[in-house]
Order: C-alpha cells, then sequence, then structure tokens
C-alpha cells in the first residue's frame, strides 16, 4: 500500500449564482485587484488515503465525493491525488 | 397514530415540534434518537429544524448518513406514514435524494441595494448580485395547492404567516426537476410579496410526487399558538395528523 495525499475542491456549479464568490469579487476590486471576473467561493478538503495505487485512490474518492464531499445538484469537484 | 420526531446532534426545534404535536395536536409522540432504526410504529415522522452536524460541509450533508435516514427510503418506499422535513429537515431530506433539488445559500438583494446606495456610488442594484445572510423573520405564504395532507386546511391562493430562520433556504433545482414539480402540483408553498432568500419560483414548501414527504424552510412550530403570531402552523400539523388518522 502506498500513502497518498488527496485534496477534493468543491465549488457551486458555472450555472448557479455564487453569492460569496459576488461579495469576494467585490472586495478584490475595492482593494485594488482589477480585471477579476467569475469569482467563485467553495472548499477544499484534504486527507491522506492509503491505497494500492493513485488510481485506485482516486476512483475512490471520485465515489465518495460524489455520493458525499460534493452535492452533485449545486456544486462541481475535482479530485488531486499526489503520492506521499 | 403515533408521531416522532427526530432528535440530531445539533437539532433545536425538536422540542418545540414535540411540544405542538404532544400538547396542541394531541396526539402520542415520541422524540426519537437519530440511531434509532424502527420506525414501523410510526404514522408521522419529523425531521426537525437546527443545525444537525454544525451545518458542517453542507446543511444536512452528515445527517443523511444518520441510521434514522438511512431506514427512512423503505418506510417511505412501502407508504407506512408520512414525513416531514422542518428547515434542517428539508435540508437533511434534499441531501438524501428523497426530496428533489438542494437548498443552498440565501441571496438577499435588498441588503444590497441598501449597502450600494449608503455607500454614495450611485449604483442601483446590479442584476444578478446579492448577499449571502442568515435571515430571521416572520414571511407571506401563499398556498399553492390545498388538496395535500399538509395544506388541506388552508383555502387555495390563501395568504399565511409562518417564520424562516436559515442561511441555507434558497431552493435551486434544475429546470426539468421545476417543470414537474409544477405539473404534479409538488410546490405547496411559495414566498408572498417578497422572495427573502432567492428560491427558484419562490419555493418554500414541496412534496414528493406520491404525497407522503414533506419539506418546508418556513417553521411552523413557532407559529402554532395564538400567542406567538396568527398561529396559522398549527393547522400544518393538525392537517397531518387528520391524514395520518384517516390512513390507519
Amino acid at each position: 500500500m502506498k500513502e497518498f495525499l488527496v485534496r477534493v475542491v468543491v465549488e457551486p456549479k458555472p450555472e448557479l449564482l455564487d453569492p460569496q464568490g459576488q461579495a469576494v469579487e467585490r472586495a478584490l476590486n475595492e482593494l485594488g485587484l482589477k480585471n477579476v471576473s467569475q469569482t467563485r467561493v467553495g472548499k477544499c478538503i484534504t486527507f491522506r488515503l492509503k491505497a494500492i495505487s493513485a488510481s485506485q485512490a482516486r476512483q475512490r474518492v471520485t465515489e465518495i465525493a460524489q455520493k458525499f464531499l460534493a452535492n452533485p445538484v449545486i456544486e462541481r469537484f475535482c479530485v488531486e491525488v499526489e503520492e506521499l | 397514530m403515533r408521531a416522532a420526531v427526530v432528535v440530531f446532534p445539533g437539532s433545536n426545534c425538536d422540542h418545540d415540534t414535540y411540544y405542538v404535536l404532544k400538547e396542541l395536536v394531541g396526539v402520542e409522540t415520541d422524540l426519537l434518537w437519530y440511531r434509532q432504526t424502527q420506525l414501523d410504529r410510526y404514522d408521522l415522522i419529523v425531521l426537525p429544524g437546527g443545525f444537525s452536524y454544525g451545518d458542517y460541509l453542507r446543511a444536512g450533508a452528515i445527517a443523511r448518513f444518520a441510521p434514522v435516514v438511512q431506514a427512512l427510503p423503505e418506510y417511505i418506499e412501502k407508504q407506512r406514514g408520512i414525513v416531514l422535513g422542518i428547515c434542517n429537515g428539508f435540508q437533511i431530506l434534499t441531501e438524501a435524494g428523497l426530496l428533489p433539488g438542494a437548498l443552498t445559500k440565501n441571496l438577499t438583494r435588498s441588503h444590497l441595494t441598501r449597502s450600494l446606495s449608503a455607500s454614495g456610488e450611485g449604483q442601483g442594484e446590479v442584476e444578478g448580485q446579492g448577499e449571502v445572510r442568515f435571515i430571521c423573520k416572520t414571511v407571506k405564504l401563499r398556498v399553492e395547492n390545498n388538496a395535500t395532507p399538509l395544506t388541506q386546511l388552508f383555502r387555495y391562493g390563501q395568504i399565511i404567516e409562518l417564520p424562516i430562520a436559515h442561511g441555507e433556504g434558497r431552493y435551486v433545482a434544475p429546470q426539468d426537476i421545476i417543470e414537474r414539480l409544477k405539473r404534479n402540483r409538488q410546490i405547496l408553498l411559495t414566498y408572498y410579496g417578497e422572495n427573502p432568500n432567492g428560491s427558484m419560483e419562490n419555493i418554500a414548501a414541496i412534496m414528493n410526487e406520491t404525497g407522503t414527504v414533506f419539506g418546508m424552510m418556513p417553521h411552523p412550530e413557532r407559529n402554532s399558538e395564538k400567542l406567538l403570531g396568527t398561529g396559522d402552523g398549527l393547522k400544518i400539523f393538525q392537517a397531518l395528523v387528520t391524514s395520518c388518522q384517516l390512513s390507519v
């Protein structure tokens, strides 16, 4: 078994209005960072996972992300797997 | 006739709901610990409001894996009784896929308009922009379908008052789901006058296709006595109990 650092990044779906992202974007503008667009605020869940391979780790994490870490009605996610 | 009010870690409207069912409606009611899975003795199961698991991850996302929620699909499948989710209970039911759609962060536009004009920038409300806020106030609701176990004691089109108290109450669903909800008359209550949280189609309460699972963001247990307002909430519990008694 190898150990992997897993990072699941969850964000609101592009077609969904994200009031958090809009509030942050307005503040970014006011603080001098211009030309910002499409700001989204999501969450990042990280953990370590023992698995036989990176592909096995990715597959298991993707399954649990679809079921639990993200709500497919309102969110999309991506999975990053890095061998330790 | 026996009702259950589920108690999750973090529920905080469980005792109010229990009180209304037991003392005001007058039915045998149990507080049911969230690890219980024996549901067959109950004709009505209420998932109450509150902050199960601190709303961590998403409201309802962790509670939906609790043993009692895992036992609900079988209870619903065999049409043993009625399930009502109030506020956090509604969030849990959508997370569990027992009701369609999702409840996400509120979108409050009036706040944005005010803050922009106060800062003297001379901007009007920007289309599609809003602010995330927890909202706690009494709202007006319109009865969109009164031929259901939840709404049968109201008139069609009646305007009722109930309090809301939520940060994630904006009802969203894919357009085909919204169309189906409308076609099947599964939308029971809509926000009237103003939409406090940005819900699609002003949706405040829905039911499943078989009319056995109900979800509502407003809190009927917080307006079930004249002392607390109009008392409209009591009619919701009385209506559900009447339906349960008829089918026993």
